[in-house]
């Protein structure tokens, strides 16, 4: 309980300053449309009537986003082309393929990275340098050539999603099994431990807390990814395509409940790896 | 076991002669470093025997080489010149056959494992069956008092006891030599003069040699039945003096006129040591 208050508190800062802005960002349309009219200037109170739930405002409400979260999540069909689930769905399953490859590519990597010297010289700076290039960019030429390749839909969406997510991943492995001191590994080699097992009973298990917050941070990244592969192809499905027709249309109450759907499955996929971690770490004795 | 006599019983302060086959034998040893800032020399010219079932401390200041030469036994370290075996192989043959266990100043306990998961480490690796490794744990364990503990998480232990779990790793494989490099510096007064009790029983019931590095006096009169005493700069030994004290050794005889006396000729070795270069 003692955790809510501060939480509630800056939700409801976050909801005030909102509405407060909205009033600001929508009058324009208000006193325009008066002027259009050739009526009087509205009234303050008026105004902030009517900047409450324009059609196309240009800063929603709070509540006009709700509202629309909720029509198109609980207030439809799930197979509905409008229905937020579906699109959600088509966006979180592409982000979980990616995150899948980026994660198994990462970690691949990583152990390449500490038992390879050619590795550990020449990967870095080639990973580093994939993350400098724009994946807007990139995208639309991932799209292309898989197309030609035959590769549509899921696939390539995952793969740039992967893209994006094996970098925190492989930097956090590296780190992660690297973490055990010389000590450590003094002591296995007067057991005369082979590096198998330096690798399985020592590193893994030592970079296990980097390992998770690696997870974090390329959970996001791919669900970016995801939704940035949905763009090239046009507004076909996923919560990319949401964000995308809306912006052609005009419809900011759309983009913003699509913004705050893909916010939402984030917020739920870091919560998902962070109870993963909570247990894998307390059955590890690590969580006191 | 023909060779367990060792120096026991023998109250004189001359050098013993014994009939056992060395354990450790340096001659002209001799380490260089090269650092940053030139080379460094942490070992020159030692020479140095260790029968079965003595008991070495190997004392003086830090940089004096006694972590080094403890490293050489080990193969940790590789010696630039001299000659030095362990069991009559090189180091490393002795490595590659387990013949030593090794305590580290700091536990080293792994924290995602029990007490008795540490412990069973070094056997796991060594590929002792399942029933075994078990009995063996079990007899380890109630060597270092622990008894009980397995369970435990090493977080759940006090340093001291920490220290103990990591002995008893140490001994789990029964090598007949046990190196140990300042195991209790990083431990308050009491607890360590508890501990040097335990591990002298300890020495007694297993009967194996050890190897000791301490940069305490009483520590090293109190628990050795040879005291190393090193000085650095180069790294040397300036002294080896053979305990007359016998090998039952309750703590209260440390207020006797022998362990003063020969604590008295390490602190002389000690300075003589330093007055060379400072």
């Amino acid at each position: 309980m003692r955790n809510f208050l501060p939480i509630l508190t800056v939700v409801a800062a976050i909801v005030v300053l909102w509405y407060g802005a909205a009033v600001k960002l929508n009058s324009a349309w208000v006193y325009d449309q008066a002027t259009r009219a050739g009526a009087d200037v509205p009234a303050f109170s008026q105004v902030v009537s009517e900047t409450m739930n324009q059609d196309r405002p240009v800063l929603p409400t709070p509540h006009q986003v709700v509202a629309e979260l909720w029509k198109s999540t609980v207030g439809m069909a799930i197979t509905s082309k409008r229905s937020l689930v579906y699109h959600g769905w088509i966006t979180l399953s592409a982000t979980l393929l990616g995150f899948a490859i980026g994660t198994g590519l990462g970690v691949l990597l990583a152990v390449g990275i500490i038992h390879n010297r050619a590795m550990d010289m020449s990967v870095m700076p080639w990973a580093i340098a994939s993350q400098t290039i724009p994946i807007l960019a990139i995208a639309p030429m991932i799209i292309v050539v898989l197309n030609s390749l035959g590769l549509q839909g899921l696939v390539p969406k995952a793969i740039i999603s992967a893209y994006l997510s094996f970098f925190p991943v492989v930097v956090g492995m590296v780190k992660g099994l690297r973490s055990p001191d010389q000590m450590q590994l003094d002591l296995l080699k007067t057991y005369n431990a082979s590096s198998a097992a330096a690798f399985w009973k020592l590193r893994v298990p030592s970079s296990m807390p980097y390992l998770f917050a690696s997870l974090k941070v390329g959970i996001a990244a791919s669900l970016v990814g995801a939704i940035v592969g949905e763009l090239p192809t046009g507004a076909v499905a996923g919560l990319g395509a949401r964000l995308l027709s809306g912006s052609y249309y005009g419809q900011t109450v759309q983009i913003w409940a699509a913004l705050f759907a893909a916010a939402i499955v984030a917020a739920g996929m870091v919560i998902v790896i962070g109870m993963i971690e909570r247990g894998t770490l307390k059955r590890m004795g690590m969580v006191r | 076991m023909r060779d367990l006599a060792g120096p026991e019983g023998d109250g004189l302060m001359k050098d013993t002669i014994n009939t056992a086959a060395p354990v450790i034998e340096a001659r002209n040893l001799d380490l260089t470093f090269d650092t940053a800032d030139g080379a460094v020399h942490a070992l020159k010219d030692v020479s140095l025997t260790i029968s079965k079932g003595e008991f070495v401390s190997f004392i003086g200041p830090s940089g004096c080489g006694k972590t080094t030469f403890l490293r050489c036994i080990a193969a940790l370290e590789t010696p630039t010149a001299g000659t030095l075996t362990v069991n009559g192989m090189t180091p490393d043959e002795a490595r590659r056959k387990r013949a030593y266990g090794y305590v580290f100043q700091a536990a080293g306990l792994y924290p995602w494992r029990t007490i008795a998961g540490n412990i069973r480490l070094p056997l796991e690796i060594m590929g002792f069956d399942r029933a075994e490794q078990e009995a063996r744990v079990e007899r380890v364990l109630d060597l270092v008092e622990l008894t009980g503990f397995g369970k435990k998480f090493p977080w759940q232990l006090s340093g001291g006891m920490q220290q103990r779990a990591s002995i008893a790793r140490a001994l789990a494989f029964d090598a007949d030599l046990l190196l140990m490099d300042e195991p209790f510096g990083a431990l308050d007064e009491i607890v360590r003069d508890r501990l040097n009790e335990e591990l002298l029983k300890l020495w007694a019931r297993t009967e194996k040699t050890i190897g000791f590095v301490t940069h305490s006096i009483p520590e090293a009169v109190y628990l050795s039945t040879k005291i190393v005493v090193m000085s650095p700069r180069p790294g040397r030994i300036t002294d080896v003096i053979d305990s007359p004290l016998p090998k039952e050794r309750p703590l209260d005889i440390r207020d006797s006129r022998e362990f003063i006396e020969i604590a008295h000729r390490v602190r002389e070795g000690l300075r003589h040591g330093h007055g060379d270069d400072v």
